[in-house]
């Protein structure tokens, strides 16, 4: 079946030039452990597969059709379809635009043609439902679903129905978040803070809580209490900056600067959040097992403030409006 | 003959109105004062809906109804309900020749700022008509983009409210209700953004999403919104967790 490409691709600049479109030829040997180097290396590269996934008219009328929406469903409204598993007020579709669906926005079905996969955060060779796990762990705050859990089957069934046709292994044009290069600035968080009052306050609150609309999480909060953990990879300079850079202020990615999108992706993530469920028993212990990467801020000091005592509670599933919330630290 | 009259007549109760405020309000509280303040306000705009400006602004009720509920076989979109802010906006996009309009143009070119704060609160105050007549029926397209949005296109309703009703608080400006405007009026405000006619709002948002948006997209959405209830366009409430 053939797909027109992707007509969002273009807006990813830094990777829309390196793109040749080579369909059905993906370049063996990609290193599966990945680093700051080798996502640059892959960004670079011109061995891109551009892959558009299927118009959800195309679901299929059946048993696993049903699945596959059910798949579609959690990511859109996770906390209300898996509020066991949900300990913030995010959505899968927060982070993965669109459904999942978005280049450039870590989508789904470059993710399921990636596993299973090396990851040097787990130190060993992971599955993509293990990957999900990690999800829930960390950026949903929540509990991991067990391994053939409906919910689980679900998002699978949804991603490989989204990946259909996709080469297993190739490099898939849009895949992750764009790789930005180190700012020559460094990053800073007045000026980040400058960024984030005037590109992200309106939705996302000046004071980073987001915003409730009749009641229910809207704009989600992108630090405190009720937003990813620690041990998240949006907790990530270099991720954040990436999927700022290529997706926000929504609706208009990539009309921030690399420059600006490092520097707010500072400010946010130089606030403190729930703790990562890995803590050791300090903040030093943590850092060094978990957080001893240039992109980290846990354990630094930010702003006079040492961050990584975490706020609110790590793993609830309370839910969006958790009784154990707490007021988030350093607002 | 008649509209010169009333003219003359929108003059003297507006040198009136400006006239008696100053004096009540030195005898009266403050509370009163700003009651009165806001009547006095009040009545300067339903002068100009009705009969225009003393400078030369057209009568609003003309093309935007007496009750400010629209034409919407012509096009012209409903006043009444939207939030003050977002009205006080466009009349000085207007105004400042930002928004490309030339009927509008001239007529804002010819309001002050108090008269256009003044029309923004009039019209704000007004309840928007149940049911602006959408006889076709939108296309499944339509509510796929207004719900879930396409590619790098959000939802409509992220921004605009569930059923397109706008948010409030203080994102009314920057986020107004859309529902039940006509659409013929909403495709052409999508297509003055993707021609660079139309300020793009915070952060170039419209301006983005109107380059993005197909012909066929823009036809479908606005006809999603164009029949969604104006019964509802009561800004969504928005609250700070």
């Amino acid at each position: 079946m053939t797909r027109p490409c992707t007509l969002h691709l273009s807006r990813i600049a830094g990777l829309a030039a390196a793109i040749v479109v080579l369909a059905g030829c993906g370049r063996p040997g990609v290193p599966k452990q990945e680093t700051a180097a080798s996502r640059n290396e892959r960004a670079a590269s011109p061995h891109l597969v551009v892959f558009a996934p299927p118009p959800l008219s195309e679901i299929p009328d059946d048993a696993f059709g049903a699945e596959v929406r059910h798949g579609e469903a959690l990511f859109r409204n996770t906390l209300a379809n898996a509020p066991q598993y949900v300990g913030n007020s995010l959505t899968c579709q927060s982070c993965h635009l669109d459904a999942g669906r978005l280049a450039g926005s870590a989508p789904m079905w470059a993710a399921w043609v990636s596993y299973p996969a090396y990851r040097s955060k787990d130190r060993r060779v992971d599955t993509f439902a293990a990957r999900l796990q990690g999800c829930f762990r960390y950026s949903m705050n929540g509990k991991p679903p067990p391994l053939g859990s409906p919910v689980l089957v679900a998002l699978e069934a949804y991603s490989y129905w989204m990946a259909k046709g996709a080469p297993t292994g190739a490099l898939l044009a849009g895949a992750r978040y764009p790789v930005l290069p180190r700012p020559a600035q460094g990053w800073n968080y007045a000026r980040g803070k400058t960024v984030y009052e005037q590109h992200c306050a309106l939705c996302h609150s000046p004071d980073g809580q987001g915003l409730l609309v009749d009641g229910k999480p809207w704009f989600p909060p992108v630090w405190g209490s009720r937003s990813y953990n620690w041990g998240a990879g949006m907790a990530r300079l270099d991720l954040a900056a990436g999927f700022i850079k290529g997706n926000m202020p929504l609706g208009n990615g990539g009309s921030l600067t690399d420059q600006q999108a490092w520097d707010v992706a500072y400010y946010i993530d130089g606030h403190e959040r729930p703790q990562d469920p890995r803590y050791l028993g300090s903040i030093l212990a943590t850092r060094e097992a978990f957080h001893a990467g240039p992109f980290d801020t846990y354990g630094r000091s930010v702003d006079g403030r040492l961050l990584g005592a975490g706020t609110g509670t790590t793993g609830t599933t309370t839910g969006a409006h958790g009784k154990r919330a707490t007021k988030p630290a350093g607002t | 003959m008649r509209s010169m009259l009333a003219f003359a007549v929108a003059l003297l109760l507006g040198v009136a109105a400006h006239a008696a405020v100053p004096l009540q309000a030195s005898k009266v509280s403050v509370s009163e004062a700003g009651q009165l303040e806001r009547d006095a306000q009040i009545e300067l705009a339903r002068q100009i809906v009705m009969h225009g400006s003393p400078q030369g602004a057209h009568s609003c009720a003309t093309c935007h109804g007496e009750e400010g509920q629209g034409k919407t076989k012509a096009a012209f979109p409903h006043l009444a309900g939207l939030p003050a802010p977002y009205l006080i906006r466009q009349l000085r996009h207007f105004n400042q020749m930002a928004r490309d309009n030339p009927s509008m143009q001239a007529i804002a070119h010819n309001l002050s700022e108090s008269q256009i704060v003044a029309l923004a609160a009039y019209f704000s105050r007004l309840v928007p008509p149940p049911v602006m007549g959408a006889t076709v029926q939108p296309p499944a397209l339509g509510e796929q983009l207004a719900l879930h949005g396409s590619g790098a296109v959000p939802a409509c309703v992220t921004c605009h409210g569930p059923g397109g009703r706008g948010l409030g608080g203080a994102l009314s400006a920057a986020f107004p209700p859309i529902a039940g405007q006509p659409a013929v009026y909403l495709e052409r405000q999508l297509v003055a953004w993707r021609n660079d006619k139309r300020p793009a709002g915070p952060d170039g948002l419209m301006g983005a999403v109107g380059k993005h948006l197909t012909v066929e997209q823009i036809r479908a959405v606005s006809l999603y919104f164009a029949a969604q209830p104006t019964l509802s366009n009561v800004p969504t409430a928005v609250v700070r967790p």
